[in-house]
């Protein structure tokens, strides 16, 4: 460790520079360059391209991916730009509880959030149910699932919190001096907000818009599960092409436009990101905040409180509650009604009934879930660490190849699913059928977030404390044992749960490779909810239960083990 | 003409501001001098309309000014740091103002330049104010303060951010420019040479009150107390007890004090000892010590001894030399 501290100060490129990117780099090249080539290549022969099936089929699924991506934006900005101002300038009780409750949903599994929309707004969901009984109605009056709202709905819960962030962080280092300055020159509340305080915010509206565009753009598990069939992104566009026609070129072309596009818009974020971070009249953050002293600030704050409450808190319990209540006629009993609480939806996943959608009691597929979520730390560390201590130091090397760790990110998990079943159904590389196919494929999802979770941590750990550990006679592994583990350890573990977490929601590219006996909990959730009967209904409902409490707990973990100072987005 | 009436402010449930109550007149400078923390800008803030206090009153030519908000005062404000906007260039900053009243295109373009040259800035206008130096920020902000032709000036702690040559040479600008415009000007500062180079009158802000108002002249000729003496960097401060008529026993001897006041004997009062014009050797009003420090001070040595009290001498003893110190009767006064 000695040589190699004095070797890095100088700029050659030696052996142990390129080691640490072997395994990571033959990793991404195998299983996600390899397979976005197969992609290309089977989508960009001429005959397909300018197919005018293909065309219009294209233009359709691009038109409504836009659309309810521009409609889920504005949503989000109604909700998040006043939510910012709120924290950013207001003191109130739970103000810390309320502002972890809103980034929860961000990470949380796509079929999470629709079980809980589901149980909340679904036609077996407690709105309805409550005015079913309430107005002896015979059918379930409100139609959430399956409508725009509902996906428009659920993608406002997600990316909330990334307006509140982003601007939210603009808007606390805003010197708020800059809008007494003004006053004083003779501007009314109307021209100071026009004049000043918009062209200050506008660069991270734009950023936070435009990141929270990605996100509704790629969106996948929201549209499927809540949008129904007649709602169909190019994600879900893909899927359906691939798993249900069987149509892999056209599934390919939708990959690369969808490519194109994710492509082009990161780029525009990374730029607008950038202007929103140069930090004019840097201003040391939480001086302006204060409680609500006026009338009109106190009905704002109450306000706003109350429906980021309800918008985030209610779906989320509405879950759990359903999953232990019997609100509809038992197995076998079609007249009698004992509404009442029970433990039987959690009994049933024990059970391998007859004729079940699994060859195996659904509890299984926690199991299989664990399983991949294990491989998949296992994984994700061995190939993150190594690349993770490279970038911490960067050089020349590390300058070129970041970028290549990044870019799976980019790329949609339908996608890579996808590649896996272009890439790998012929030998040599016959790996469909194999259990490593599914853990493979969380690994590159989870990778680039544990290399982000490591960076900084070995970043953190100075040179010298190493150098001088070494001048009072320690070992390279006593140096390791006493200097590094105790910074790194910390990281590894968020590293790890963030690996964990990540694998145990992952639903987008485990829907295209799952094997019907061996299921994850989101597949297994997913074919409950597309199952009638009450049964299945409550058997979805406990399974999301268990999925968003390990999940809840992950992120929990992940928050509190962050370095300070770990960059946002 | 500004009265300033009895402000109350409190700040974090402690009292801030007992009670201010001054005027200002037109062409007038005033400085507001005290501490950090005791109130000043949150003074200046009051007067601007952007914090209420809790009881008082601002009135301007005889209007309350209470319900009239910030916007509609045209009272000028120049930040400490400045606080130019960042995404505006150097015209559209001083311009702001002028757009904000509603003049045309014309008459800002010529306002502009008038303020550009009375600064001393000419030619900036194109500049970008985040690539400006501190002293061209801060003629920025002034000129855009000035453009508006505000009734009142409020200066808060202008210069401080800015090294020793550029505050003097500023200073001795922004007074030139204060005499030319003839607008009534508040100036707010913890240092006192700031304060007596430009103002043509002081006030001493102490815990929440003003205990001294005057010129810079008389302030320093006649402080009022022991706390201003120490402030204003006057010169030693005992206290010492008044034995019989003109005599005070300190702690460093007795020593005989011209004093204007009526004082009972046994009386405790403060007394100032200036620093200059003392001379060796023994006599009335004489002190014997032993010198602990010496520093070279411009054209003279400050000489420090062990009974704590410092003196400037034109020839420097040796440290740790016992020396007669002989007080001059013009630079012994009593402080309360």
């Amino acid at each position: 460790m000695n040589t190699l501290a004095i070797t890095r100060h100088h700029v050659t490129v030696t052996f142990w520079h390129i080691i640490p990117w072997v395994a990571p780099l033959f990793f991404l090249g195998l299983f996600f360059f390899y397979p976005l080539g197969k992609i290309l290549s089977l989508g960009l022969t001429p005959t397909i391209l300018f197919e005018a099936d293909y065309a219009e089929l294209a233009s359709k699924t691009l038109f409504f991916t836009f659309s309810q991506a521009i409609l889920s934006v504005l949503l989000t900005l109604f909700v998040g730009l006043p939510a910012a101002y709120l924290f950013a300038r207001y003191k109130f009780i739970g103000k810390s509880i309320l502002r972890a409750l809103t980034a929860v949903p961000f990470m949380l599994p796509t079929v999470v959030v629709a079980a809980g929309f589901n149980a909340l707004l679904g036609p077996r969901g407690w709105i309805n149910l409550g005015l079913m009984g309430a107005f002896r109605l015979e059918l379930p009056p409100i139609t959430f699932v399956h409508t725009l709202g509902a996906i428009l709905l659920a993608h406002v819960f997600y990316n909330t919190t990334i307006v509140i962030r982003i601007v939210g962080n603009t808007l606390i280092h805003l010197d708020p001096r800059l809008e007494q300055a003004a006053r004083c020159l003779g501007a009314d509340t109307r021209r100071t907000f026009w004049h000043i305080s918009m062209p200050l915010l506008f660069p991270s509206i734009l950023a936070a818009g435009l990141l929270v565009f990605l996100f509704d753009f790629t969106s996948f598990g929201v549209i499927l599960l809540l949008g129904g069939p007649t709602f169909a992104t190019l994600e879900v566009e893909i899927y359906i092409q691939a798993l249900q026609m069987l149509n892999l070129p056209a599934a390919a072309v939708l990959s690369m436009i969808q490519l194109g596009c994710t492509l082009v818009f990161s780029v525009m974020y990374s730029r607008m990101a950038k202007k929103a971070t140069v930090q004019f009249g840097q201003h040391p953050a939480g001086m302006n905040v204060r409680g609500a002293r006026t009338k009109s600030e106190r009905l704002f704050t109450g306000s706003m409180v109350t429906l980021l409450v309800t918008l985030f808190l209610s779906p989320m319990l509405a879950l759990p509650v359903r999953s232990i209540s019997r609100l509809e006629a038992a197995r076998g009993e079609r007249t009698t009604i004992q509404a009442g609480l029970t433990g039987e939806y959690y009994q049933e996943l024990f059970m391998n009934r007859r004729g079940s959608l699994f060859y195996v009691p659904p509890i299984r597929a926690a199991y299989n879930s664990l399983k991949y979520a294990g491989i998949t730390i296992i994984l994700s560390l061995l190939l993150g660490f190594p690349a993770a201590s490279a970038l911490a130091h960067p050089g020349r090397l590390e300058r070129l190849f970041d970028p290549l760790l990044i870019m799976p990110l980019g790329a949609s998990a339908v996608t890579m699913g996808l590649g896996f079943i272009v890439a790998f159904n012929r030998p040599p590389l016959n790996l469909l059928t194999s259990p490593w196919l599914i853990p493979l494929a969380h690994t590159l999802v989870a990778l680039p977030f544990v290399i982000r979770s490591l960076q900084p941590a070995l970043a953190a750990i100075p040179e010298r404390y190493r150098e001088a550990a070494a001048l009072l006679g320690a070992s390279a592994l006593r140096t390791w044992l006493a200097v590094d583990w105790p910074i790194v350890r910390r990281a590894t573990l968020a590293a790890a749960t963030f690996a964990f977490t990540v694998s145990l929601g992952e639903f987008g590219a485990t829907s295209l490779l799952v094997r019907p006996e061996y299921p994850t909990i989101p597949i297994a959730i997913y074919r409950f909810l597309s199952q009638p009967g009450g049964l299945n209904y409550g058997q979805a409902m406990a399974m999301a239960t268990l999925l968003m409490v390990s999940s809840t707990l992950g992120i929990l973990l992940i928050e509190r083990l962050r370095l300070p100072g770990a960059g946002e987005f | 003409m500004l009265e300033v009436i009895n402000i109350h402010k409190k700040y974090e449930g402690a009292p801030l501001l007992r009670g201010i109550s001054f005027t200002v007149t037109s062409g007038e400078t005033v400085c507001l001098l005290g501490a950090s923390g005791s109130g000043k800008s949150t003074l200046l803030r009051i007067i601007a309309g952007l914090e209420h206090p809790e009881a008082g009153q601002i009135r301007w030519n005889g209007e309350d000014l209470s319900t009239i908000p910030t916007y509609k005062r045209n009272f000028g404000l120049v930040f400490q740091d400045y606080v130019l906007f960042p995404h505006l260039r150097v015209d559209e900053n001083i311009a702001f103002g002028l757009r904000m009243q509603g003049l045309d295109r014309a008459e800002i373009r010529n306002r502009l330049h008038i303020a550009l040259e009375q600064v001393n800035l000419s030619g900036f206008e194109q500049r970008r104010v985040t690539e400006l130096s501190g002293g061209e920020q801060q003629r920025v902000a002034l000129a855009r303060a000035l453009a508006p032709r505000p009734r009142l000036l409020m200066f808060d702690e202008p210069i401080g951010a800015l090294d020793r040559t550029l505050r003097d040479h500023l200073m001795v600008e922004l007074r030139s420019i204060l005499q030319n415009t003839g607008v009534p000007s508040i100036y707010v500062t913890h240092d006192q040479e700031e304060a007596s180079a430009i103002s043509d009158r002081i006030l001493l802000l102490c815990d929440g009150e003003i205990i001294r108002s005057g010129s810079p002249a008389e302030v320093h000729a006649e402080p009022g107390s022991a706390w201003a003496a120490n402030f204003l960097g006057l010169g030693n401060v005992l206290q010492g007890k008044v034995v019989e008529a003109g005599w005070i026993e300190t702690r460093v001897g007795r020593l005989q004090v011209n004093c204007i006041h009526d004082h009972r004997e046994g009386e405790s009062i403060p007394v100032l000892i200036r620093p200059r014009g003392a001379l060796a050797g023994d006599g009335k009003n004489s002190i014997r010590s032993v010198v602990v420090d010496i520093i070279y001070h411009q054209d003279d040595f400050r000489i420090t001894l062990d009974n704590g009290l410092f003196f400037y001498l034109e020839e420097a003893p040796r440290i740790g030399q016992t020396i007669d110190i002989r007080i001059q009767s013009s630079a012994l006064q009593c402080l309360a």
